[in-house]
């Protein structure tokens, strides 16, 4: 019982990483209609950014509030420049774009920072935790609290605040949008902007506990997209739910099912995926787009 | 159609026998380099008809391409069959898996369908580590390359590349027949608009599968090949990598376009190298942006390029291969927006 209550905890927390990533997903997928497959090297990129700030002798909150700063400008610029001209391009023509960002990056966070895996810090101390008998470890309960304290202002955002009203609204009709005003493109540049926040924030939750290095991100992507699935790709709070089952699931799965270990972690995903997909296509909060032929 | 019909056989005539004279002119090396372009061409082809002609998504053909070289590898290595009897092998065993996969896939469309298939090229190293007993683990299987029959004097490579033109002729003209005939034209009626296909009559669930099964096993046959040619098989050569790079060879030599399949494989076999040559440090970065810049200039692929560019010159529309080379996917976005 004890090792189930902390296996749930621990999935939890890895569980808040694939939230946070398949946020991301889903902002821009909502917004454009495009899977951004290049989502997890930027995360990868803006951690190594995180990496060399703190080299250089910044304090671990400093730095990381920098990343994140950094990250949306950097998310701002990409789509500005680089998806802005295929943006009436067939949906193909942007997927091979997102794909050629992400061998970019990819390639040159290896050429950077070279493919030798770095040790990568925590916030949180590393006394583990104790309840009785079970023991938490620090850095997956600060995990899940930053998780929780960036869905909450994010949340705060849409909500309560003018600019993401209007973000919402140009995601959610353009043209109508567009006649009232708002600046779509922009919205849009925004939205690539808060999503790459969000993968710097999930990588550099989890680059402590899986050591930083260019492919950091390749299995959490592929999780994120299962969270994005199984929550639905139309639903933002959708995909965290999702995330967090999903990071439960890869755990007791992980723990439970001998013969499956960490060896065959994507099957696992791929297994959750299709599953979803069979059972119900649109994820678990989805909506069905309907549409007039 | 029938006017150009000679000029364009006779160019293929000439393609083919300056094909055929390369093995003569070029270095064991560069010859291998071929056999790996027309290898891909394959592949192209059928990726181009399940992606291009029929409108379904896959990110995930790198799977069917370590089916078919697995099939190849273990047959020869395991039961020392001739590598000739592998190859249809592999071909008929992909039909089969890719017909299975592609009865769940009906469900899905364009993006779910991505991404099931995307997750499909991840897991598939993993799933070939596991079965550590048949596929040799991560230690992979090595083969032996096989030497020319009936004593003709060729070097191994020199063969093996006759072989894989041969095969790429035969699966081309065979693709090329199957495009332009009735089953072609429902092919293309269910990417343009499925309902409508429906409603004339076109069983449209058991055409998509069939394109499905066809398109892997041409993969297929492509991978038993690559195992023949490279006389090794790795899990790790089969990373999602793979995948990728075939749906970037078929997107920029041109989507619903045969001839565009030869181009895209050119793309992918010749590109890399090149990008080594201008940065060692970072070849893929440069691979990256040559991939982002086609997408900027050559929307349609080099196929939509050249027949755009002909179009200029020749000063009329010409009907052909790849009408339409918008994507279906396109237009129902843009139709989801305007709802």
């Amino acid at each position: 019982m004890d090792i189930l209550i902390q296996q749930i905890v621990s999935g939890l927390a890895t569980g808040g990483i694939y939230a946070s990533l398949a946020l991301a997903l889903v902002m821009i997928y909502q917004a454009t209609d495009v899977v951004n497959f290049a989502q997890g090297e930027l995360a990868m990129f803006a951690t190594y950014v995180c990496w060399t700030l703190l080299g250089a002798g910044m304090p671990y909150w400093a730095a990381f509030l920098s990343t994140l700063v950094i990250a949306f400008a950097g998310g701002v610029v990409i789509e500005r420049v680089i998806i802005r001209p295929v943006e009436n391009a067939p949906i193909l023509s942007i997927v091979m774009v997102t794909l050629g960002l992400l061998v970019i990056c990819n390639s040159l966070a290896g050429w950077i920072w070279t493919y030798v895996q770095k040790p990568f810090p925590s916030p949180f101390s590393s006394t583990p935790f104790k309840v009785g008998n079970i023991v938490f470890g620090a850095h997956d309960l600060g995990q899940i609290q930053v998780t929780l304290l960036v869905l909450l202002c994010i949340y705060l955002f849409f909500r309560f605040t003018p600019l993401g009203l209007a973000m919402r609204a140009a995601a959610h009709n353009p043209v109508s949008s567009r006649l009232v005003g708002i600046r779509v493109g922009w919205m849009l540049a925004l939205g690539w902007g808060l999503a790459s926040v969000f993968g710097a924030v999930a990588g550099m939750m989890v680059a402590p506990v899986l050591t930083l290095e260019p492919n950091l991100m390749g299995g959490v992507q592929i999780y994120a997209f299962a969270a994005a699935t199984l929550g639905g790709f139309t639903s933002p709070g959708g995909a965290v739910l999702g995330g967090f089952i999903v990071g439960v699931v890869e755990n007791l799965v992980g723990t439970y099912v001998s013969f499956i270990g960490t060896e065959l972690k994507f099957t696992v995903a791929l297994a959750m995926i299709i599953v979803v997909l069979l059972v119900k296509p649109t994820g678990l909060f989805g909506s069905t787009v309907v549409k007039r032929v | 159609m029938s006017t150009s019909r000679l000029p364009r056989l006779l160019g293929l005539l000439a393609l083919l026998a300056v094909a055929c004279a390369l093995p003569f002119a070029l270095s064991n090396f560069r010859l291998f380099q071929f056999s790996q372009v027309y290898i891909y061409a394959i592949a192209i082809l059928g990726l181009n008809m399940l992606t291009g002609y029929n409108g379904q998504f896959s990110l995930g053909h790198g799977a069917f391409y370590a089916v078919g070289a697995y099939v190849s590898a273990i047959m020869m290595d395991r039961w020392n069959v001739a590598y000739g009897w592998t190859i249809p092998v592999a071909g008929v065993l992909c039909l089969i898996i890719g017909f299975l996969f592609g009865l769940p896939a009906l469900r899905l469309e364009g993006l779910y369908l991505a991404l099931a298939t995307f997750s499909l090229a991840l897991a598939v190293p993993q799933i070939l580590k596991y079965f550590e007993h048949w596929t040799g683990g991560s230690q992979g299987i090595v083969l032996t390359k096989p030497s020319a029959p009936f004593g003709l004097r060729l070097t191994p490579d020199q063969w093996l590349y006759f072989v894989t033109l041969a095969v790429l002729v035969l699966l081309f003209w065979l693709g090329a027949n199957l495009l332009k005939g009735r089953v072609g034209r429902a092919i293309v009626a269910i990417r343009d608009n499925h309902i409508a296909a429906e409603a004339m009559g076109i069983d449209t669930a058991l055409y998509k599968s069939l394109v499905f099964g066809v398109s892997a096993a041409y993969t297929g046959v492509a991978g038993a090949l690559s195992a023949s040619v490279i006389a090794f098989v790795a899990p790790d050569s089969f990373n999602v990598f793979l995948s990728v790079t075939l749906l970037i060879g078929s997107v920029i030599g041109g989507l619903a376009s045969i001839s565009g399949a030869v181009f895209g494989a050119l793309f992918i076999q010749f590109v890399p190298n090149w990008a080594q040559d201008i940065s060692k440090a970072a070849p893929w970065a440069i691979f990256g942006i040559f991939l982002i810049a086609f997408m900027y200039l050559m929307p349609f692929g080099i196929a939509g390029g050249i027949r755009r560019l002909w179009i200029r010159v020749a000063g009329a529309p010409v009907q052909g291969e790849g009408r339409g080379v918008s994507s279906p996917a396109h237009t129902t976005t843009r139709m989801e927006e305007s709802s």
